[in-house]
């Protein structure tokens, strides 16, 4: 079809359209930063790890690199849920869900390498012959190898958010409803999972992991490793987090966010949409759970209690929701100070909870990143002369 | 006020000639009708046809046994008091709410009561809101390269770029609509008549075939509605519209003398004809105007 033209004559001709055609993954000044901080940290971890001995003051000590390497996992899981909720506008209360269902994928990938190093010198886990079971149950199959173990730690999640999202969204089923019927999943699924007839161990979970892919996992070498690779994965998932919010993609996400029923007048539709960031999400949310269980040692079905799940969203709500970076600075500072709070005055560290809960959205509605935004706005009003010549583009800019 | 009326009719007289309309179905003639999937077949010059719709909420007949057919290329406008059912009639055509009884064609082919409302969007029927709906915080130009017509499919807007062709349209419809020193700024941020504005640029970046709006003269200011009388009226001949207004000012200029003009009450129509004709009905000054 031939573009009409309605431009009649006499009206000013158009300006032209000063934005590229596919908007950056990451501001000009970021990238060489990112990158700086990316090789800072590959170079610097395995040194003050491994090769500094314990007695330095720079030594990386198991506990520090055990507790920041969980922190990154729990970061990975706030960016996937920053990404449904602050640019989809679904709130998951049952992302804690996913992120145990990956860690069980790869939790029993862990208990198969136990072999026969078990309490009970059996190839069952030492759990299923405390139950007299004979022989493993048919969803163990295969789980001694450590690629089907990762497909299950991504598909496990990601196929039980699409049946899920796939009936939700369809019926469109949104706002507080949809967030009370995640935490009725999350809910359910822990009440199955503490059953030991289901074969996860039951209430105990997994635990006493020996080696993964043979290497000891309590080895500093194998700690440092599983360390670079969380680190690896957590800059990977805000790249592709950043890539879909800044594509076409994003901006019809948060269309549909914003308004759901224009969005549909304009020919787009919503259940595709968010079915798409819905499973990417648990999907991502599952990688962020088998990366936590080699680390922390052990996976059992408290990780699907409901309370889990709403901490997430807090790690999101205190960073800034629809800031990708805000989701990370959420998680990292939440539970940064939840370790402090814990060692040093930990009868206080519910009311702590409680009052960032009650205080952030009152004080900082848009969190942490907001706040920062609001700062450098204030700056710049400051500074006229010098924010009229290079103020962020508005296109690529924000939003970040 | 009678400033910008002489000059709507200036316009109106100057408007293209209505009966130059394109059949977009392509090279189908006669009796024969080929059935193109996703094109709307006009060779009968019909792009729009309503007939005995009913809707009941609850028991309230929003629709009574309503039909309505709209020309190509026509701007038909459609006036009548509150709870007529005018906004139901776009809600069953857009495909929101489902009839209770009756078809609605858009052509000779797509029974609209079928389809859900991406499908009948993607099918080229553009839908202005009574309340300006623009996505807030998305600036100007996003909003309109949303509102772009092509494949609107998930996988495909991950690779989507800015081609050329739609950044010309989008300069010309930021021209068009007086929006191009805005087409950075937050949609949240425009004022009332921008944003009706903006919203009717997005509409006229879909392509549609027809156009419905909603009361969009609104809490517009006098300037803004002639501006957009204007507007309307550039639009002629590029695409059906059907317009529903309270404002009667703006219906004449609309109009003008020999363009028809629906009257709805009661979920049915009351009467149709040229402004002047309904204005004298009997039956319409007692439902509406007489009021």
């Amino acid at each position: 079809m031939q573009t009409p033209n309605f431009l009649p004559e006499g009206i000013t001709p158009p300006i032209p359209l000063d934005v590229p055609e596919r908007a950056r993954l990451l501001p000009k000044h970021v990238a060489p930063l990112l990158l700086a901080f990316v090789i800072a940290v590959a170079i610097l971890v395995p040194v003050c790890a491994l090769v500094l001995p314990a007695t330095h003051p720079l030594h990386l000590s198991a506990y520090a690199m055990t507790l920041v390497g969980k922190i990154m996992c729990y970061a990975i899981a706030a960016l996937a849920l920053d990404l449904v909720w602050g640019y989809c506008g679904i709130l998951s209360l049952g992302h804690g869900l996913f992120f145990a269902l990956g860690g069980y994928a790869m939790g029993m990938y862990l208990m198969r390498g136990i072999g026969r190093d078990g309490v009970y010198h059996s190839d069952l886990p030492d759990f299923m012959v405390f139950l007299d079971w004979k022989s493993l149950p048919w969803y163990w199959t295969g789980t001694e190898h450590f690629a089907w173990a990762m497909f299950l730690v991504v598909a496990l999640p990601g196929v039980v958010a699409w049946i899920f999202g796939y009936l939700a969204f369809r019926s469109r089923v949104k706002g507080v409803y949809l967030s009370i019927i995640t935490q009725a999943l999350t809910f359910a699924a822990m009440l199955l999972f503490y059953r030991n007839e289901t074969g996860f161990g039951g209430n105990n979970g997994f635990t006493d992991f020996k080696r993964i892919l043979g290497y000891s996992i309590t080895s500093a070498s194998t700690r440092t490793v599983l360390f670079l690779v969380t680190f690896a994965v957590l800059v990977g998932a805000f790249l592709l987090c950043r890539a879909l919010v800044v594509s076409k993609f994003g901006r019809v996400v948060t269309a549909i966010r914003d308004g759901e029923s224009r969005a549909m007048f304009l020919g787009y539709r919503p259940l595709s949409y968010k079915l798409f960031v819905w499973t990417l999400s648990a999907m991502l949310c599952g990688v962020a759970g088998a990366l936590y269980v080699p680390q922390v040692g052990i996976i059992n079905p408290s990780e699907m209690a409901p309370v889990n799940s709403i901490e997430m969203a807090i790690w999101v709500a205190i960073g800034g929701r629809g800031s990708l970076v805000g989701a990370i600075a959420g998680a990292f500072l939440v539970n940064g100070a939840k370790s402090f709070f814990t060692a040093h005055f930990a009868e206080y560290w519910l009311f702590f909870l409680g009052a960032m809960f009650v205080l952030v959205p009152l004080l900082l509605p848009q969190g942490v990143m907001g706040l920062v935004a609001q700062l450098s706005r204030k700056r710049a009003r400051h500074a006229p002369a010098a924010a009229e010549g290079d103020a962020p583009h508005p296109a690529t800019g924000d939003r970040a | 006020m009678n400033n910008y009326m002489a000059d709507i009719s200036w316009q109106l007289a100057d408007a293209p000639d209505a009966s130059v309309s394109v059949n977009v179905s392509g090279d189908t003639t006669g009796m024969s009708h080929l059935v193109v999937p996703g094109e709307i077949d006009t060779s009968h010059g019909l792009i729009l046809y309503v007939e005995n719709i009913s809707v009941s909420f609850d028991g309230f007949r929003a629709l009574n046994d309503l039909s309505l057919s709209i020309h190509t290329d026509e701007l038909r406008c459609i006036i009548g008091p509150n709870g007529a059912g005018k906004t139901t009639m776009m809600d069953v055509i857009t495909g929101k709410t489902r009839p209770d009884a009756g078809r609605a064609f858009l052509g000779q082919t797509l029974d609209l009561t079928r389809l859900d409302e991406p499908a009948i969007a993607q099918a080229g029927v553009g839908r202005k809101f009574q309340k300006p709906t623009v996505f807030e915080h998305h600036s100007v130009w996003e909003n309109l390269e949303l509102a772009c017509s092509g494949d609107k499919r998930w996988f495909r807007s991950l690779w989507a770029m800015l081609t050329p062709d739609i950044r010309h349209r989008i300069e010309e419809v930021l021209a068009l609509t007086h929006l191009e020193h805005q087409a950075h700024v937050r949609a949240g941020q425009l004022s009332h008549g921008q944003k009706q504005r903006l919203e009717i640029g997005m509409l006229l970046m879909q392509q549609p075939q027809l156009l419905l709006l909603d009361e969009p003269a609104a809490g517009m200011t006098d300037e803004e509605t002639a501006q957009l009388a204007e507007l309307l009226n550039r639009l002629r001949g590029h695409c059906s519209m059907m317009v529903v207004e309270h404002d009667m000012a703006f219906v004449a200029a609309l109009a003008g003398e020999t363009g028809i003009v629906t009257v709805m009450a009661e979920g049915r129509v009351l009467a149709e004809g040229t402004l002047d004709v309904v204005q004298r009905d009997e039956r319409v000054i007692e439902s509406y105007l007489g009021r």
